[in-house]
């Protein structure tokens, strides 16, 4: 288990560095003069001695090897270089907007869960076939909708028409609430489509019939038994879950005129500068990486199907057998409740 | 068409009679699913908006007519018109070319960059294909609109810009299936029929691998358009795209932002107009997926 957990960490941190890597070729070796990006296109009264100045305070005039470890070694320190918009190092302007993205960004992954995995168990519970097919229309038409528009439409509803939350600003609980559902809006269908989806196949295996030949309700089978089993494979999307979150705090926190992370790198686009635009990209890496490696971790905890490498090879010992597949062992250990004991292979 | 393929490969004497029936099938099957002939018809109308906006209106998309400036959707101007007094249909239809041309150039960056990746991960294996699938798996970890704000960074903003930036944020995603479906089709047994009639390696992967392993990586970039279309107009909302006076469907949105509290057509109709896009082209690329696999 050390072992797995080691190995894990050591793949997140080599996904990291090369991340980083490749926004630092982008950013800064693609360009043929940083320099000028720097100061923008509005710079013209520049002069030769002031260009000469920028780059060698940046380190543009080192050979690009040079700057690559030059850069390297300080992020090993902490040290993401300063903002050119602000002056200010980039660990602190990222550091002050963590706090009002993560708000948004928690409250808005609650009400996508509640409200996507409402929308699935639903649409798969209901007998009534009109009230089925309207609720598996929502998520494509939830995904298909811009969130600049969404948000413009709420502030119109909520904002101005019946004045009950803010339209702007990140003062007070209230103004959590509009910026929230636009970033639970593409997640919650996400959730939903992927969860309606794997309920459906949950809900033929033979354990459910078991379920209900020992007499359970629906609402029983299908929260207590069906839905356990079912939001498994809907953990392995959670990278690509946090980083619709993030892009979505771009839009969002725009909008709302709220600071925050997406606040930030949409300056940062704007005045092109160049290293928040590297440290926000890290921090996004870094994000989606953490939350793969939390699910990696966790995942063979809740699904003890997936038998970790080491203590495979260790039943295979003791059984004298190969086990089917490599996920899907049919030698796993006991599962945590007989009803969840999965009897067919995972998605 | 595939139905048209079918019967074809069922009766193959007599192709031309054939062709009826299969057409009136295909499209019996539209009627069948009324949101699919919706969703074609739809893209139909924004094709013919980009391409011959005239068609569609008469007005010009610059003329400005202070005199019904902010004025609410009615006969004459069917959207409503905007703080300089023009005809917001009119915008929203000239604005259509250039949203579709900066999603069509998106997805063929996407496509081209993500084949030719793809078919050298796929074809070529050993470390050249380790090497590219981890670059891959990397970029995978950057969210794709930030991808894209940072390939914004240095390129600068505009239309095309954007449009190229979104289509590069997409190549990784693209390079992964093409190389999967490449490792797929590259062991068939036609595949070393090929190679074994003596043909050269770049023949082997142009006539025999690459049509055989392009239908899923299709598929994808016909999902892609919807994609494009909601991450380009997000990025012209965000500013970086067409600059104004040029109507483009996102930045209409984002002018229409300052006076929200008046005039609710300004943002409503546009974003509407997207959304409704991207909803109708996710249908049609659902639809090719079902197709796809129901062939296979």
């Amino acid at each position: 288990m050390t072992r797995y957990v080691l190995s894990r960490i050591g793949q997140a941190v080599l996904v990291l560095w090369a991340a980083w890597t490749i926004s630092f070729f982008v950013l800064y070796v693609l360009p043929s003069d940083p320099a000028r990006i720097m100061l923008g296109p509005d710079a013209t009264d520049v002069t030769q001695a002031q260009l000469d100045a920028l780059r060698h305070q940046y380190g543009l005039d080192q050979p690009v090897l040079v700057q690559y470890f030059q850069h390297l070694g300080s992020l090993l320190t902490g040290d993401l270089g300063r903002s050119i918009g602000v002056g200010r190092p980039v660990t602190e302007v990222i550091g002050e907007a963590v706090g009002p993205t993560a708000q948004i960004a928690v409250v808005g992954l609650l009400l996508a869960i509640v409200f996507g995995g409402g929308v699935a168990v639903l649409a798969t519970w209901t007998r009534n076939r009109a009230l089925g097919q309207f609720l598996l229309q929502l998520p494509p038409i939830g995904v298909a909708v811009p969130g600049f528009w969404f948000a413009l439409l709420l502030v119109q509803w909520f904002s101005f028409g019946l004045h009950v939350f803010p339209a702007f600003g990140g003062e007070g609980p209230s103004s959590v609430v509009l910026p929230a559902i636009t970033l639970a809006l593409p997640t919650g269908a996400t959730i939903a489509q992927l969860l309606s989806k794997s309920l459906v196949a949950t809900l033929r295996e033979p354990y459910v019939d078991t379920a209900y030949a020992k007499g359970a309700g629906r609402w029983r089978v299908q929260l207590r038994h069906a839905l356990k089993n079912a939001a498994l494979p809907a953990l392995t999307v959670t990278g690509l879950i946090v980083g619709q979150l993030f892009s979505g705090t771009v839009v969002t926190e725009t909008v709302f005129s709220r600071p925050g992370l997406g606040r930030v790198t949409a300056t940062a686009v704007q005045g092109q500068d160049i290293p928040v635009v590297q440290g926000i990209v890290l921090v996004a890496a870094a994000i989606f990486v953490v939350a793969n490696l939390v699910v990696d971790l966790v995942y063979p905890l809740l699904d003890p199907r997936v038998v970790l490498a080491g203590s495979r090879r260790k039943l295979r010992e003791q059984d004298g057998a190969t086990p089917g597949g490599p996920a899907t062992g049919g030698t796993a250990p006991a599962a945590p409740t007989p009803s969840a004991a999965p009897q067919g292979a995972p998605a | 068409m595939t139905e048209t393929t079918q019967l074809a490969i069922g009766r193959p004497a007599s192709l031309v009679t054939d062709r009826v029936p299969g057409g009136a099938t295909a499209l019996r099957g539209l009627a069948a699913r009324p949101t699919l002939t919706v969703a074609v018809l739809w893209l139909g109308l924004v094709v013919l908006a980009a391409l011959l906006p005239g068609a569609l209106t008469h007005h010009d998309p610059l003329a400005a007519d202070p005199a019904v400036k902010l004025t609410a959707p009615d006969a004459a101007h069917w959207f409503g018109t905007d703080q300089l007094g023009r005809d917001l249909y009119t915008r929203v239809v000239h604005g259509t070319a250039l949203t579709l041309q900066a999603a069509i150039l998106a997805i063929l960056i996407g496509l081209v960059g993500g084949s030719v990746v793809g078919l050298l991960a796929g074809f070529v294996g050993g470390v050249v294909d380790t090497v590219l699938m981890r670059v891959a798996d990397v970029l995978l970890a950057i969210p794709s609109l930030l991808l894209s704000l940072t390939i914004v960074t240095v390129l600068g903003f505009g239309t095309v810009n954007v449009a190229v930036a979104v289509g590069v944020a997409s190549i990784a995603t693209i390079a992964r299936i093409m190389r999967s479906e490449v490792v797929r089709v590259r062991t068939a047994q036609y595949v070393e029929a090929a190679t074994a009639n003596g043909n050269r390696w770049w023949r082997v992967l142009l006539v025999h691998v690459l049509p055989n392993a392009a239908g899923p990586v299709l598929v994808l970039a016909a999902l892609e358009f919807g994609t494009a279309i909601l991450a380009v107009s997000s990025l012209s909302f965000l500013g970086y795209g067409a600059q104004p006076p040029a109507p483009e469907w996102g930045s209409l949105v984002s002018t229409g932002r300052d006076y929200i509290a008046t005039s609710w057509w300004l943002t409503t109709i546009p974003g509407l107009v997207i959304a409704v896009t991207v909803l109708a082209g996710n249908r049609v690329a659902r639809a090719l997926d079902t197709e796809r696999r129901a062939v296979r």
